[in-house]
């Protein structure tokens, strides 16, 4: 093969490697970002109902409950504004505790329960997950916002 | 010098453009019309003896700072420790304005988690919180002795948020005088 | 007293890391001998100072004096005296000086064993670690210092984060901060070069073992780190994804392409300008990975927002660092650029390849870990990006370079002959297409990841068994002793390595397809079936460790009417956090793993109790332990002593002759 020739195959193949990754990433983008929503958002219908995002906020007090079965718990999770029934099935980590911060991650059915696969407390009894604590401040502003305009 | 050599730079120049960026947004920052104007009178109940009352004019005459909290605040509790530690150091006065709250959850809170505070009142409708322009807790509010506002910090108080800002601040309205 | 002494050795190891900085530099570019000299000794001088620094900060530690605000912070008083010293390392500062401990000790290694470099090569070297280590150092005392008192001081501690209260915790930071820190030799070599302007087979050949070791290293780390992860966090995932990860997971993916690039510039002298873009880029990217961990700003960016002091001298040192690396390369590297050419089928063009490969997916993950903070950073929303993601860009790149991977060594440098390489591997391929397709519905278990994983496993096997009886055959008479003493450690090396990465994909096929998990309710006295095997709950005791109360369970494990194993799950609580933790209990088999965890205890007295099957999980760690084996064996390969004495030699006798 002569040089030349050698040269414009590796560039293409070089060029069409790069447009499969970034083909790839950008399909992989799309069908796999995990959205964040906050309690307030997915009360007011802004969720996607049937596809998978996180909820973050605060286990309401007094909300969880444990199905006969012992392993199917249900809780509320809330940013101190609306609350969200939450159904999940598994063990649950260590720092999950009522009053306590939480995000969960799952889908929205049509009856409004979140079934989540997934609940996330992070592992440091002073942290609080960013996404949780941004839904309970964001919730407060806008709460003290509707105060000051009344 | 070909100009494929510098595609790298380029590409780290365009991500360092974004950390950047992402290094200016302080969601912490937000202007204060209140700071040195005189803080807004009140006069509320104590947390611990509901028939006590306190305001401004009872803090007159020393440099004091006013924390915004609830039982209900999340970050609350992450800046909790550092109030514990100030209180420790007891460096000046630290009053508690407890914020749209219930007395028996504020308690409990303080039980459970220690208290920090000189003094706590009761903001149950949160009218004083709204005269001193509080848009999220917790806040801390730092008064002079003349009871005029000089600093106001937005969010939960860091250990280096006491150290470089607070404890200077302080420092230097207590020598002013 | 001694946290003082600690700073002001601290102080004194800046300064004379600055010394190392400046001195030699100035004496290579004016060829003068005796201002180079001053590197070695100075560079030497730092580690002392550096490591009687982090001495003294241990020492606060083991003594508990909590008039330390570290130790106040991070230990306790009861808590074990191992964990008093790794707890050292558990949080920002003392990290930092553990990095800036470590990178003074590869320094030093440097000038211990390379003492054969051409000096102004050795002076550039030792400059620009200097360069580093005084970057280090100086956000460690400004920003970050270790020593800070607390006065008054408290009574007791609040004790090191009990997750971190764990053998594995005690060698993985060491282990990862060896492998990033290992990075900054391989990048002081291939800016030298750059400064200098001379880059040959002679270069490779110097860095070459320096790349392998770091890389060892951080293998070894993120190998640990994943390890620990799987018992640990209780629920026996080994990995995640998570920006944590993923930052010590993408300098390992560069590094693995720069040991094959370097091979390619050593034996061809091609590649170079590449190799050198490698070199910077993992060090940068360990760089950047410390930095996005330790800041925080990856968890959140308001984290990083807290302090901006920190993040804006992390920033500034970033871009200084690469910054200034990156418009060097752009400079000089084109006066480097040359090398012989290749055909499209050689080893040249297969290792080019998988280098490319390796590069696009650290890429990918790169954008992967920074998406969300971009899309936060500039308030459109708040996303995260999980393993789903990872997984679906990950395997179609890498598929190719395990493909590629077993080709590279049956094909010859510069060029080959398509229809040889093809009757020579035809039968593998065919047979690891079988093997694939048929383990995977003998397995009843027929997915596309799973047909793909064991076909890759079985080829890359019937490969390296392939690779190794060409090796005999190229010697037919000589007894197998003399064949086996023939092959240099090197070849071993690759060949461990490869074979570590089968290995590897068997591990990860098999526990992703057949695991299988169940969470039951169990009273004292029942029995949950999984898999097999029979779990029979016996109770739940209370026992007490050294800082912790603990609830401990018996569950005894049965196949048929053969006893397995007797698991002791624990609940703990660590009293000084009050911070409550899983403890699991793993039966750890050659074909699988019993994994069993005590969650909550319900009001009726009964436990929540999570039973995993993990098939081949063993496998996983096997894998990669053979790769860090393989990675000793090459760097331990005699022709680099051998030639790089003989080429000192030469380099002197040149000197005298001119």
């Amino acid at each position: 093969m002569k040089p030349r020739s050698k040269r414009l195959v590796l560039l293409g193949g070089a060029v069409a490697l790069l447009v499969g990754a970034v083909a790839l990433v950008l399909s992989a983008f799309q069908q796999n970002l995990v959205f964040f929503h906050t309690p307030t958002e997915v009360a007011a219908g802004k969720a996607p109902v049937g596809k998978t995002f996180r909820i973050g906020g605060m286990v309401e007090t007094g909300s969880v409950r444990r199905e006969a079965d012992g392993v199917t718990v249900r809780f509320a999770i809330t940013d101190t504004a609306k609350a969200i029934p939450v159904s999940y099935k598994g063990s649950l980590p260590d720092l999950f505790s009522e009053g306590k911060g939480a995000v969960v991650q799952g889908t929205l059915g049509p009856d409004g329960q979140f079934r989540a696969s997934e609940v996330l407390a992070k592992h440091d009894e002073n942290y609080m997950p960013p996404e949780a604590q941004h839904a309970v401040d964001q919730a407060q502003a806008q709460k003290a916002a509707e105060t000051v305009q009344q | 010098m070909k100009a494929k050599f510098l595609v790298p730079l380029a590409l780290f120049l365009v991500l360092v453009g974004f950390l950047g960026y992402g290094l200016t947004l302080n969601p912490r920052e937000v202007p204060s019309p209140l700071v040195d104007k005189p803080a807004p009178e009140f006069r509320l109940a104590t947390l611990a003896a509901p028939d006590t009352e306190i305001g401004l004019a009872d803090m007159r005459g020393q440099v004091w700072l006013l924390n915004v909290w609830a039982s209900w605040c999340v970050s609350c509790r992450q800046e909790h420790p550092v109030l514990m530690q100030f209180a420790r150091d007891n460096v000046v006065p630290l009053v508690g304005l407890n914020y749209k709250d219930t007395r028996p959850e504020a308690l409990g809170w303080l039980k459970e988690h220690g208290d920090p505070y000189s003094v706590s009142v009761v903001d149950a409708d949160g009218r004083v919180g709204i005269d001193f322009g509080v848009y999220g807790v917790p806040e801390t509010f730092l008064i002079d002795r003349e009871g005029v506002v000089r600093y106001k910090h937005i969010g939960p108080v860091t250990p280096e948020a006491v150290r470089d800002v607070l404890l200077p601040k302080i420092a230097e309205l207590s020598r002013a005088s | 007293m001694i946290p003082e002494l600690g700073h002001f050795s601290l102080i004194l190891a800046l300064i004379l890391s600055l010394v190392q900085a400046i001195v030699p530099m100035i004496g290579a570019n004016r060829n003068r001998l005796a201002l180079m000299a001053v590197g070695r000794p100075a560079a030497q001088g730092q580690f002392l100072f550096i490591a009687f620094a982090f001495g003294c900060l241990t020492w606060a530690f083991i003594t508990s004096d909590f008039s330390l605000q570290l130790a106040a912070v991070n230990s306790h008083t009861d808590t074990p005296l191992i964990y008093k010293i790794t707890g050292v390392w558990g949080n920002h500062e003392g990290s930092l000086l553990l990095w800036a401990l470590s990178l003074s000790l590869w320094t030093v290694a440097v000038t211990v064993f390379s003492r054969n470099l051409p000096e102004p090569f050795m002076a550039r070297v030792l400059g620009v670690l200097g360069w580093i280590s005084a970057g280090f150092l100086s956000f460690t005392l400004v920003t970050s210092n270790p020593f800070e008192r607390l006065i008054p001081a408290v009574a007791e501690g609040r004790d090191l984060n009990p997750l971190l209260q764990d053998p594995g915790m005690i060698i993985h930071p060491p282990l990862l901060y060896m492998g990033y820190v290992g990075f900054s030799v391989a990048f002081a070599f291939a800016i030298a070069a750059l400064l200098s302007g001379r880059m040959d087979a002679a270069w490779a050949r110097w860095s070459r073992p320096w790349t392998t070791v770091a890389w060892v290293f951080l293998t070894a780390g993120i190998t640990v780190g994943s390890g620990w992860a799987y018992y640990e966090l209780g629920w026996g995932g080994w990995w995640f994804w998570d920006p944590v990860e993923n930052a010590s997971f993408m300098p390992w993916l560069l590094g693995t392409a720069l040991v094959h690039s370097l091979a390619v510039t050593e034996k061809r002298g091609a590649f170079r300008s590449w190799t050198i873009l490698l070199a910077i880029s993992a060090f940068s990217l360990s760089l950047l990975g410390t930095f996005l961990v330790r800041s925080g700003v990856i968890t959140s960016v308001h984290a990083f927002a807290t302090d901006p002091r920190r993040g804006l001298f992390i920033l500034a040192l970033l871009v200084l660092v690469i910054g200034i690396s990156l418009a060097l390369f752009a400079w000089r590297a084109p006066k480097l650029a040359g090398g012989g050419s290749f055909g499209l089928v050689s080893r040249d063009s297969t290792l080019l390849g998988n280098n490319v490969l390796l590069a696009v997916a650290t890429g990918s993950v790169l954008l992967g870990t920074l998406y969300p903070m971009f899309l936060d950073a500039l308030g459109l929303g708040k996303i995260s990006v999980g393993p789903p993601y990872f997984e679906a860009v990950f395997v179609p790149l890498m598929a190719p370079v395990v493909a590629l991977m077993v080709i590279g060594p049956f094909v010859r440098w510069k060029g080959d002959d398509v229809k040889r390489v093809l009757r020579l591997l035809a039968p593998a391929i065919v047979a690891s297409l079988v093997l694939g397709v048929g383990i995977a519905f003998a397995i009843g278990h027929v997915t596309v990841r799973t047909v793909l994983g064991l076909t890759l496993a079985a080829w890359v096997l019937l490969g390296s068994a392939k690779l190794l009886a060409t090796r005999f055959a190229e010697r037919r008479g000589a007894d197998v002793g003399t064949t086996l003493r023939g092959i240099p450690a090197a070849w071993w090396g690759m060949w461990l390595a490869h074979l570590g990465i089968g290995v590897f994909i068997i591990g990860v096929t098999m526990v992703n397809s057949l695991n299988e998990r169940v969470d039951v309710k169990m009273h004292a006295g029942d029995s949950a079936h999984l898999a097999g095997y029979t779990f029979k709950f016996v109770g739940v005791a209370d026992a007490a460790g050294a800082n912790y109360d603990a609830a401990r369970a018996t569950i005894e494990v049965t196949r048929g009417d053969v006893a397995v194993a007797t698991l002791t799950p624990e609940k703990r609580v660590y009293v000084a956090q009050q911070m409550p933790m899983t403890e699991a209990a793993i039966d750890i088999g050659p074909f699988r793993d019993i994994y069993v965890n005590l969650g909550d205890q319900l009001e009726d007295g009964a436990w929540v109790v999570g039973l995993f099957y993990k098939p081949f999980i063993s496998w996983v760690w096997l894998g990669c332990l053979l790769m860090g084996i393989g990675g000793v064996f090459a760097a331990s390969d005699r022709r680099y002593r051998r030639l790089a004495q003989r080429e000192a030699a030469a380099a002197v006798a040149a000197r005298q002759t001119t």
